[in-house]
């Protein structure tokens, strides 16, 4: 199933939450939607599904108009974050739930449906589960419980949001690895909102990145790290150093001072130097580009980070880079860095 | 120097300069209070003011903050100001101090013609919503029950049953309780002032005419909407609130049928028979009361009741009774699909359910009782 999403806009008031949103999903893809809190990804998730409709734009499901069917008739399974779970349901019952309900036209019988939903709890590995009630479950079941819940009814789509957003940290990591290899298995169509961004770019075949209702880049997870179209997505995907400078004459200032730097084709005006951390390569004083002033360092594991001052138009920047341990680093010592791959942005982008 | 801090003024021409010096720290607030404070309540006009701190021993927030105070008023006066012999140490802690608001947001909003008219305005489009969420409400219920009618085995049978349950069966012994007792103090009240001219007996047909019309069902409904109406806005609440009634809708049901279809008709079948209930048990108060305190026999107490009331009385207190359900019900759950994700939001909405739901029972009542005086009842 393909889904075409065309220029929605959703309003809240004068809050505009979607602001003409266009997006394409490819049959058996996982999307992930990322971004901060206030972007509109769920909004979006939820004008999918149904649960939500649009003041503008369309949803077309295979070239069909979605937006014409309620949530109930749009054959969507939704796992959502805080589970939804029927607490006074078994987990079995739970699962079952969404198959008990079919039209009788379709409805499966009593023993099919209990072949399938021991089907489903295998899947999700916790058929040793079934007769437990939601209660009785840890957050990362509960949550396999509900993907099994939402796939019980073989939905064309499948929408997570935030599916691992009240797990802990170790959960989390283990589920998505499995919410992957699920994937792999299943190749149902699945959009997944997140805001963590090592969630998004480890499972997802594409990432788009959004920010206050709009979409700020569509990728691969390597083109969305490697090439960050805006300086937002930069800003927000790994950890980047940012340096104000200004472009001049074609050429790129730091504190009133050339610096040895393409801009890129950012327009003349104060501009944001982006560099990931490794990227940034530390040498003696005079080795680089840009000159600084070792302020303080710390060390731990097989890494030193040190925070460095570089002169700057009102006052100085301070900067915290990354060097290897070995490499003897001093308050005070003066450091030169050159950065191997670097991005400049206007500032007003 | 004698170990305290200090500040000595020093004026050239139109020109002032401060030196501060010793420790700048929380130990020696009163002093460095009185020092600043004379240095503010001098009203200089001096246009330069110079303040060098290079001779501070130390300083923390607070020695931070006194100097930034005083270079504010000192601002204020409209002079030109030069902060000197900051160390590298300290004025990160000085810039710190310096994005402190000068004057804090007010606490509350100033209460101006303006802020009261707008506050105005928003109840009374809050009225406007309420009864919108009503009509609403209604028209989906009517739509979940004829789509009941015609598919009858998508009817929640059992949920029905298990919420006739939780108002009905499970509120009989307080409601019962409370009746009793309101039929005992009107009766008592009926003795003790028709007693003086006499009319000891009329007092049946007070309590028979009042239980059965009017305190009967009006009662019973105003502990259901207490006790189920919040019930129900609470339950339908914290499924909202945990996505389920979202899940729900994923998984192609009609909230409005599942949940909100087979609470309204358990009340509509629940409230009239605990309105029953209720007169029966208040007249049995009374006629306690009227015995055991007023010497009226049982049998005169029931040959009086007969002669008093007509099954119209009886009648009309019932009739009341489903409508009252009705509203009881529909308040409870459209405040209950209002609550947004939090807690607090829940408790607002249960509060609101309450109050309104028996607000529109008061107002039911009184158009009914308009509207058995016009066809003469």
């Amino acid at each position: 199933m393909t889904i075409e999403v065309r220029n929605i806009v959703k309003k809240f008031g004068s809050f505009t939450a979607l602001d003409s949103v266009d997006l394409k999903v490819g049959k058996g893809e996982l999307l992930a939607l990322l971004g901060p809190s206030g972007s509109g990804k769920t909004t979006l998730l939820r004008i999918i599904a149904g649960l939500d409709w649009p003041d503008g734009g369309e949803v077309r499901f295979d070239g069909e108009n979605a937006l014409a069917r309620g949530a109930g008739e749009r054959h969507v399974g939704f796992v959502f974050q805080h589970y939804a779970l029927f607490r006074h349901m078994n987990v079995f019952e739970n699962v079952a739930f969404g198959l008990r309900v079919q039209p009788r036209a379709v409805r499966l019988n009593e023993t099919a449906i209990k072949k399938r939903v021991n089907e489903l709890l295998d899947l999700v590995q916790l058929a040793w589960l079934s007769d437990r009630y939601p209660s009785q479950l840890s957050g990362g079941q509960r949550q396999r419980i509900a993907l099994a819940r939402a796939l019980a009814i073989e939905p064309r789509i499948l929408l997570l949001d935030e599916p691992f957003g009240a797990l802990d940290a170790k959960v989390r990591k283990e589920l998505r690895r499995w919410l992957r290899s699920l994937h792999d298995e299943i190749h149902v169509t699945s959009i997944f909102v997140t805001h963590d961004q090592e969630e998004a770019l480890e499972v997802a075949n594409r990432v788009v990145v959004m920010d206050k209702g709009r979409i700020e880049q569509i990728g691969t997870p390597g083109e969305v790290y490697d090439n960050p179209a805006t300086a937002f997505v930069h800003g927000f995907i790994g950890e980047s150093i940012v340096l104000p400078v200004d472009v001049r004459d074609g050429r790129v200032e730091l504190g009133g001072k050339p610096l040895n730097l393409e801009p890129q084709g950012a327009g003349a005006g104060p501009s944001r130097l982006f560099v990931r951390r490794h990227d940034m390569q530390v040498g003696p004083a005079g080795s680089g580009v840009i000159e600084g002033a070792v302020r303080r360092v710390r060390a731990f594991g097989p890494i030193q980070r040190a925070d460095v001052a570089l002169p700057g138009g009102e006052g100085e920047t301070l900067i915290e880079i990354d060097t290897p341990r070995d490499r003897e680093l001093n308050p005070g010592d003066l450091v030169g860095l050159q950065p191997r791959r670097y991005r400049i942005f206007s500032a007003s982008t | 120097m004698s170990g305290g801090p200090a500040l000595e003024r020093m004026t050239q021409g139109d020109a002032l300069a401060l030196y501060a010096s010793g420790p700048w720290t929380a130990r020696y607030a009163p002093d460095l209070e009185t020092l600043v404070g004379d240095v503010e309540k001098m009203n200089s006009k001096s246009k330069r003011v110079l303040i060098d701190v290079s001779k501070v021993a130390k300083l923390d927030t607070f020695g931070a903050w006194l100097i930034e105070r005083l270079s504010r008023s000192l601002a204020m006066t409209g002079a030109e100001l030069r902060i000197a012999g900051l160390s590298a140490n300290y004025s990160t802690l000085v810039d710190e101090v310096r994005r402190v608001k000068e004057t804090p947001p007010p606490d509350r909003e100033p209460v101006t013609i303006r802020a009261t008219l707008d506050r105005i305005g928003r109840s009374v489009a809050q009225i406007g919503d309420t009864l919108i969420g009503i009509i609403e409400m209604t028209g989906a219920l009517l739509f979940a029950l004829w789509t009941v009618v015609r598919h009858p085995s998508r009817f929640r049978f059992t949920s029905v049953v298990h919420h006739l349950e939780q108002v009905c069966w499970r509120a009989v012994p307080i409601i019962v309780l409370i009746t009793f007792l309101i039929g005992c103090i009107i009766a008592q009240q009926g003795l003790f002032h028709f007693r003086r001219f006499g009319a000891d007996v009329f007092v049946v047909d007070m309590l028979g005419v009042l239980v059965l019309r009017e305190i009967g069902v009006l009662l019973v409904a105003i502990m259901v909407a207490g006790r189920s109406g919040s019930a129900y806005t609470a339950e339908l609440g914290s499924m909202k609130m945990r996505e389920e009634i979202d899940a729900l809708r994923t998984m192609g049901f009609d909230p409005i049928e599942v949940l909100v279809l087979p609470r309204i008709i358990a009340l509509v079948i629940g409230l009239p028979a605990l309105t029953f209930l209720g007169a029966m048990a208040a007249l049995y108060g009374g006629g306690l009361v009227a015995w055991l305190y007023g010497g009226v026999e049982p049998e005169a107490f029931l040959l009086r009741l007969r002669d008093a009331i007509s099954i119209d009385h009886f009648m009309i207190g019932m009739i009341k009774a489903p409508f009252m359900a009705i509203v009881i019900g529909i308040v409870a759950c459209v405040e209950g699909m209002l609550v947004r994700g939090s807690a607090e939001s829940l408790g607002q909405h249960t509060t609101a359910s309450v109050v309104k739901g028996i607000f529109f029972v008061i107002v039911m009542d009184g158009i009914f009782a308009i509207f058995f005086a016009s066809i003469g009842k």
